[in-house]
């Protein structure tokens, strides 16, 4: 038995000649680099960012708004355009260059929604297109995955739409970075005003999906209602992409519960949510209260899916483009006069992982990955829509105001969907990193093998 | 008590939409031996006929506010409904009976889609190897499927029943059982639509001259061919209605389930589940299977029943098929010999 | 029980081993000479050269073997949580677990024939993704998929190497598989050529030849006092063990495992290879994965933005339509262009990529000997 030495990137093991002849160079390489080589940097007159978002698949509407905000991004930081929220945002290191002087270009990948096609994609974006960094996708489970994978080929990958808490909770990555809020937050910011809308005397009934989105959210649920004064009836797992929730509706009409929580995302919570209403639960009085329905995370696209049943709904968002900010005034502007449409909450959150990311390069002074890493940790911002914020360095988890949200009675078009309540302050919504468990791992620069 | 009859009733209306969506597979199946993995994309198709006549009716007519800005500056796009303005009150009845009488819309067009797929592509292949079978019919569907999803974008597309069924029915009153058992008015229609749609077909096959022939000529073609029929021509009709029931089915999905341009691919695997545990060739078993498969899936999700075996309403419709298909060979009524080997 | 292979044969292999490891300069003209992409050929080769044992020759048409690429990705992620980074107990775990529940499964199964076999394999694999998608999450990690963490024990490493900051990457005796780049890739492609090789002892074999008499006629088969089980059971399991080994090198070269391997459309997807390549060919699945592979990951990457530049010699006024025309096809729509690939290989080339493949060699010999199948191994698409 031979003895094996470890050094910091892999394995090398002394006795198989093999595998030293080919480890070894790297070793050296990284000695002689080590100051300032990470994957991709650019070499050339351009710099590479890879956009990876569902194309096909439930999400793929998403994706698309998602793709259609890193465009606009990648136009304001070459300075074409009108700028956007570059004008606004409270880092001044852009110049409408470029990022350090080189222009941004970007490949494409289709995430399918599913791991296994979004961590190929990516990997083609690093390996063959030599993407400096990854952004996009729609899902906590393709978030996860990417991120896992970028930390180890050492690309920063800036996750866009993705709600669960492990994403930075047990699962949080040294190059990965969440701006979007979270199922916690959700529930804290909920919570309060549900009691204060419909009473503190409620009894809840949760249907979930059965998945970690669905127990996170579920959770944080209960534990914000429950700190309300309401008591938790049941709570059933549905399997997902069910279709048809009838069979876990019917239990509930008679279960003695006054409150639906649909702790159900996208295509599930647009079928779950329809059929709860059809099945009268929004006519009915239970206990001598109104029967309310309750889902604490929805999207424009979900509402637009819904149609009518979404009326009255609430829930939580990352945020709206009707905000009253100076942030959000010059992205709608710039988003609405390029597409036609205003942007939905995914391409807001997508569009400020983009220009967050060239900041931080631009402030860094290099693409060297760990550099900017520690440009982006602990970083307090404002004027990119959501107020101030803070990159927490502890777990990449971006800490700011969580809206509230109603589904409008009378909504103007299809774009008006949703009215804000309530904007909860980031402080509310701050938590402990710790007990979530996780841990960030090394910032250890990798050269793509 | 109450619960009980409230997932019995569930059970039938779910084994009621398996058994009508399966039905046009398993005369595609059954008759012509073909496996056609495009039959959910007919379905679809179903939907998406009652997607476009809403559409149509709520077309908008579109002027320019320039009173009214957008957020970014533009000026503000004001809509009116043409059709409603056109016929008035009636306008307004026929937006609100849209799901309903799109069935007058989606049959001819289902009926003609169907004829051109048969004509077109799947007759090609009654003899070639289910194998190939497999590989067009899919290719099929993708290429439906994208298509939908070019003109329709990939969100849910939300219908709405007609407003005096979209509430409930207070299934309990009728039975004299007290006001515990109400049930959404659209499902219970949809429930005796399926019953109505099976009858009709098995009056087709059973009672006229045209399904004996059909069926003459799915025991034995050749000698049906022998006799002078033309047994091609009727094969083509059989697609025809496979494709008209299944879009029917889809159309009157539509207030249940808010159809997206994959909601096919999402019931492919349960129609083919409901058509084989019923039996190859079997109409009747297809049926008996849906609402097998519909009641104990109702009961397998009810919360007492989750307690005892966790996850069971994740598995029960497989289960069962594995069940059945190890206990009766040819699932519930299959005929032997039929796609056996 | 292994036959000799022939002149030929020898010739097939060889051909194939060289197209396999000279891939990374063969395929740089059409940009997929990458290692992810290099590797996911492969793996997907493999699975569907396993698949094509049971399927090609027996004419037994599973709908369920992603549940046994599934069970060997876990398999072996938990062999790199809980032993070592090294592939071999990996794939050694993968191999075995895969073995177990295609023994169980096929048992079950192979009691029926025809499409009720289909829909009894079908009926497994969606039971294990239902359950390892949620019940089962403790195991499988559920939605987010199994992956390694900093708190695993690697207790066979921990006993020889002092762990370094952050995951480690999986190896074989020191050379890393994971992690990208190339060393990856011509493991995988061994492990092709390897289960290329053993595949084809086994179409040669009189074992072979028995599964193919059973596929033309099992009645007879039964009538002369034979007992088909036993081979049907060997073919099913050794499929099984291929896809077991495909799920190892997916893990192997990217250390994690989803549910969603194990879904009903990742069975239809190896079924859809075997078909398009060729059924109860030898070469035809390979081609087939990479063809579905290559659209998947290169098709889809192309966007307005690519196409603009790759046609920017023309001008703008020509170019634009041609763009958006084209822009139907890629990016967003390669889902579209596969499925007309589909169709339009099934309609003319009845026996799949190979058939063309025959047509074309027999034209070079000048029709002399077209009416024979020119590639060895071709046989009748099963039904």
């Amino acid at each position: 038995m031979s003895k094996i030495i470890i050094n910091r990137r892999g394995l090398l093991k002394a006795g198989a000649v093999g595998g030293l002849a080919l480890s070894t160079p790297m070793h050296f390489i990284r000695g002689a680099y080590a100051a300032d080589q990470s994957c991709n940097m650019p070499t050339g007159a351009n710099v590479v960012f890879g956009f990876n978002v569902p194309q096909s698949g439930p999400y793929a509407d998403e994706g698309a708004d998602e793709l259609r905000a890193y465009q606009l991004a990648v136009k304001h930081l070459n300075g074409e355009g009108d700028g956007g929220a570059l004008k606004t945002f409270s880092s001044k290191a852009l110049k409408g260059n470029g990022v350090l002087g080189k222009k941004v270009t970007f490949v494409t990948g289709d995430t399918q929604t599913k791991s296994d096609a979004a961590r190929d994609a990516a990997k083609r974006m690093i390996e063959k297109e030599k993407a400096i960094m990854i952004t996009g996708g729609s899902s906590s489970g393709v978030a996860v995955a990417v991120q896992s994978l970028c930390q180890d080929m050492g690309i920063i990958y800036m996750c866009a739409l993705t709600h669960s808490n492990d994403t930075t909770g047990k699962d949080r990555k040294r190059y990965g970075f969440r701006h979007f809020f979270n199922a916690y937050m959700s529930g804290v910011a909920l919570g309060p005003v549900l009691a204060e809308a419909y009473g503190k005397d409620r009894k809840a009934y949760h249907l979930t999906a059965d998945y970690t989105w669905g127990w996170t959210q579920e959770e944080s649920m209960k534990k914000s209602t429950e700190a309300q004064g309401w008591t938790t009836v049941n709570a059933v797992r549905t399997p997902l992409g069910a279709g048809d929730f009838s069979q876990y509706l019917t239990p509930v009409l008679n279960s003695g519960a006054d409150v639906l929580i649909l702790n159900h995302y996208g295509k599930d919570m647009v079928n779950s949510l329809t059929q709860a209403v059809q099945f009268g639960m929004r006519q009915k009085q239970v206990n001598g209260k109104n029967f309310e329905i309750v889902v604490p995370l929805f999207s424009e696209l979900m509402a637009q899916g819904a149609g009518d049943a979404i009326k009255g709904i609430y829930g939580t968002a990352n945020w709206d483009w009707k905000l009253d900010n100076a942030g959000t005034k010059a992205f709608v502007q710039s988003f609405g006069k390029e597409f036609g449409a205003p942007p939905s909450q995914a391409a807001q959150t997508a569009y400020a992982q983009a220009i967050l990311y060239a900041d931080a390069c631009e402030r860094a002074g290099t693409f060297f990955a760990p550099a900017v890493i520690k440009a982006l940790e602990g970083f307090e911002f404002d004027g990119l829509g959501n107020g101030k914020t803070v990159y927490r360095a502890e777990d990449h988890q971006c800490f700011k105001d969580v809206l509230v949200v109603q589904g409008k009675e009378k909504p103007k078009d299809k774009y008006d969907l949703l009215e804000v309540k309530k904007i909860v302050p980031a402080k509310d919504v701050t938590y402990d990193s710790k007990p979530w468990g996780g841990d960030l791992g090394p910032y250890d620069a990798k050269t793509c093998g | 008590m109450d619960a009980i009859i409230l997932q019995i009733l569930n059970g039938l209306d779910k084994g009621g939409a398996y058994a009508l969506i399966a039905l046009g597979l398993t005369l595609v199946f059954g008759t012509l031996g073909v496996v056609n993995f495009a039959h959910g994309a007919l379905f679809m198709l179903g939907a998406f006929c009652a997607v476009t006549f809403n559409k149509l009716l709520t077309l908008e007519k579109v002027t320019v506010d320039p009173t009214q800005m957008t957020a970014w500056g533009s000026p503000m796009e004001v809509k009116t409904p043409v059709v409603e303005a056109w016929l008035g009150e009636f306008g307004k009845v026929l937006v609100n009976y849209s799901v309903p009488v799109s069935i007058i819309v989606a049959i001819p067009v289902m009926l003609i889609l169907g004829i051109i797929m048969e004509r077109g592509l799947i007759r090609h292949f009654y003899k070639r190897p289910h194998a190939d079978q497999i590989l067009v019919t899919f290719g099929l569907a993708i290429v439906i499927q994208e298509i939908i999803k070019h003109f329709y974008g990939a969100n849910p597309i939300p219908q709405a029943a007609p407003a005096a069924f979209a509430g409930t029915a207070q299934v309990g009153m009728l039975l004299g059982l007290g006001d515990a058992i109400p049930y959404p008015w659209w499902r219970l229609i949809y429930l005796f639509f399926s019953l109505a749609i099976i009858g009709l077909v098995f009056a087709f096959l059973q009672f006229t001259t045209y399904g004996m022939v059909v069926r003459a000529g799915m025991r034995d073609r050749e000698t049906v061919g022998l006799l002078g029929i033309d047994i091609e021509r009727r094969f083509t009709v059989v697609f025809g209605i496979a494709a008209v029931v299944a879009g029917m089915a889809g159309v009157m999905y539509t207030p249940i389930l808010p159809p997206d341009y994959h909601m096919g691919m999402d019931f492919l695997v349960l129609s083919f589940v409901v058509v084989v545990v019923g039996g190859m060739g079997s109409l009747g078993g297809a049926v008996a299977a849906g609402f097998l498969l519909g009641i104990l899936q109702s009961f397998a999700s009810m919360n007492e029943i989750k307690s005892i075996i966790p996850g069971i309403d994740q598995i029960i419709i497989y289960l069962v098929a594995v069940v059945i298909l190890l206990t009766m060979p040819r699932g519930l009524m299959g005929r032997k010999g039929v796609m056996e080997d | 029980m292994f036959g000799n292979l022939s002149r030929n044969d020898w010739v097939l292999f060889l051909g194939f081993s060289a197209v396999v490891l000279l891939a990374p300069i063969l395929f740089q003209p059409i940009g997929a000479a990458y290692p992810a992409i290099l590797q996911k050929f492969c793996i997907f080769g493999l699975f569907a050269i396993g698949f094509n044992i049971l399927f090609g020759l027996t004419g037994y048409l599973s709908f369920g073997h992603a549940a046994f690429l599934g069970v060997g990705s876990y398999a072996a992620v938990w062999s790199f949580k809980l032993f070592t980074m090294n592939v071999i107990p990996a794939m050694i775990m993968s191999v075995a677990f895969a073995g177990i529940f295609a023994f169980v499964i096929g048992f079950v199964s192979l009691r029926r024939s025809g499409i009720y076999f289909s829909i009894l394999t079908l009926a497994f694999a969606q039971m294990s993704y239902n359950m390892a998608y949620s019940v089962l999450t403790p195991l499988t990690n559920g939605e987010t998929g199994l992956q390694l963490s900093l708190k695993d024990p690697r207790i066979i490493d921990a006993m020889f190497i002092t762990p370094g900051a952050g995951l480690p990457r999986s190896n074989i005796f020191g050379i890393e598989v994971s992690g990208g780049g190339m060393p990856g890739f011509y493991f995988t492609a061994v492990m092709l050529i390897i289960g290329f090789y053993l595949s084809m002892r086994i179409f040669r074999s009189p074992f072979g030849l028995m599964l193919k008499a059973i596929k033309s006629n099992q009645n007879r088969m039964r009538y002369t006092g034979f007992n088909t089980r036993p081979y049907l059971m060997a073919a099913f399991v050794i499929s099984g063990l291929y896809a077991g080994l495909a799920g190892s090198l997916m893990a192997s070269v990217d250390p994690l495992a989803g549910a969603e391997r194990m879904q009903w459309t990742a069975s239809g997807e190896v079924v859809l290879m075997t078909i398009l390549g060729g059924v109860g060919t030898l070469v035809g699945p390979v081609i087939g994965a990479a063809v579905i592979k290559y659209f998947e990951n290169i098709f889809s990457a192309f966007n307005e933005n690519a196409l603009n530049n790759i046609f920017s010699f023309i001008p703008d006024a020509v170019r634009e339509p041609i763009v958006k025309l084209l822009s139907l096809f890629v990016g967003e729509g390669w889902s579209l262009t596969l499925g007309l690939v589909f169709m339009a290989i099934v309609i003319f080339l009845p026996g799949g990529i190979m058939e063309g493949v025959r047509l074309l060699t027999s034209l070079f010999k000048k029709g002399g000997n077209g009416n024979k199948p020119a590639v060895s191994g071709h046989t009748q698409p099963a039904e």
